[in-house]
């Protein structure tokens, strides 16, 4: 399985970011391998709609799960619609540990 | 010349404002009054006309899900974020798109239609002879109020005959009034003398400046001691061109719903003598 955090930067020890369609980084695990690639978010710094293409880009890298701290109500549709298991976490920390703690 | 009445927030008297304008001059000649505060039309209250009515319409993508192949270009491409394509389905969020039709035209598959959606709705009518009133409305749930202040704005400019244009902005800064102080040559910023008001309207005078729009303001309710306006209009160089006192008798006429001017021969010349002096300010011919 695919899981998605959103991060304030490419490594695992980056600071987790509680915003979803903003964030600069998505770090997406591989639950088997605990591997982890970094995909920049092209869209963080764009007016509108970053929320559902945010989410698209998640679709296109087959992701089955994202963790983050809030997701609009666009985006929230758009996840859902596409399967994508939403998770929140407002404690933070860095995203190797937000993933730890809820990639369950 | 089109000169647009706008103001900080709502409940200024920026419809005092606009309806005295346009009566007082069309007792001289041919105006056009439109009314482009399409989520709170209220210009049409103040005139008892009959009233023709046409439909806004904003194209929008349909998708034909026997031919769509799920490819998600069409999501890729949308830069409002208007489309998502999953594994087995495609969402479309109507209120994102902004009618572009990239998607029609990208679709590999030739899935994708257009089709036409009523937003809101543009009534005409003619309270007298010079005078011609327009009014947008934005159906209630609606979010596109820019698409149908375009169409108000067209539908002033098909009106022959007529020299003036004076649209009645929504209040605030959105992109709503933007859309209505979009290419005029003049702006009316109605204030009333209270710290309260003074953010609202420097807001809204920043907004002409920027789009180097001459401008003047005019003091509503004014109780005589109004410095907070005059900092203002020292400070942004927009001169205060008139101020309706707060009085008894013009809250009495204004809460019956009837024009100022109709009922005030001084009025009238107060109202004709600002337009005066606003096309010496717009560089137009006196
Ligand atoms: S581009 Fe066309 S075929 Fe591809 S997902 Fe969009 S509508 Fe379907
Ligand atoms: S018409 Fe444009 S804005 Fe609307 S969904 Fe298609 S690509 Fe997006």
């Amino acid at each position: 399985m695919k899981v998605a955090v959103t991060s304030k930067g490419e490594n695992k020890d980056s600071v987790f970011e509680g915003r979803f369609g903003r964030t600069p980084y998505f770090l997406i695990f591989d639950t088997e391998s605990d591997e982890c690639k970094a995909v920049k978010n092209p869209y963080s710094q764009e007016a509108s709609g970053v929320g559902p293409r945010a989410a698209q880009l998640l679709v296109d890298n087959s992701v089955n799960k994202v963790i983050t701290g809030n997701v609009g109500g666009n985006a929230a549709s758009a996840l859902q619609m596409a399967g994508i298991e939403v998770v929140l976490d407002r404690n933070g920390g860095s995203a190797e540990e937000v993933y730890n703690k809820n990639k369950a | 010349m089109k000169i647009a009445v706008a103001s900080g927030k709502g409940g200024t008297g920026k419809s005092t404002v606009s309806v005295n304008l346009a009566y007082s001059l069309a007792l001289r000649e041919k105006v056009v009054l439109a009314d482009c505060d399409v989520e709170e039309p209220n210009l049409h209250l103040f005139f008892d006309a009959e009233e023709t009515e046409k439909e806004v319409k904003v194209p929008l993508p349909e998708f034909d899900m026997e031919k769509c192949t799920l490819c998600g270009d069409c999501a890729r491409f949308c830069n409002y974020g208007a489309l998502i394509v999953g594994k087995d389905k495609l969402l479309f969020l109507k209120e994102m798109c902004h009618s572009c039709g990239g998607c029609r035209i990208l679709c590999p598959a030739d899935a994708v239609s257009e089709t036409e959606v009523s937003i809101g709705r543009i009534l005409t009518s003619q309270p007298s002879e010079n005078l011609t009133l327009i009014t947008g409305i934005l159906n209630i749930g609606e979010i596109k109020a820019p698409d149908v202040i375009k169409d108000v704005k067209k539908a002033a400019e098909k009106i022959t005959g007529s020299q003036i244009t004076i649209l009645d902005s929504p209040p605030g800064t959105a992109c709503s009034m933007v859309e209505t102080v979009d290419s005029i040559d003049f702006s009316i910023l109605v204030a009333e003398s209270t710290p309260f008001g003074m953010h609202d309207i420097k807001l809204a005078a920043e907004v002409v400046k920027e789009r180097n729009i001459p401008a003047c303001i005019v003091i509503n309710r004014s109780d005589g001691q109004d410095e907070v306006i005059e900092i203002l209009s020292e400070e942004m160089n927009i001169p205060i061109l008139m101020r309706i006192p707060f009085e008894k008798e013009i809250a009495e006429i204004q809460g019956n719903g009837e024009i100022l001017s109709a009922h005030s021969e001084k009025y009238q010349k107060e109202f004709l003598a600002l337009f005066d002096e606003i096309q010496k300010m717009a560089g137009g011919e006196a």
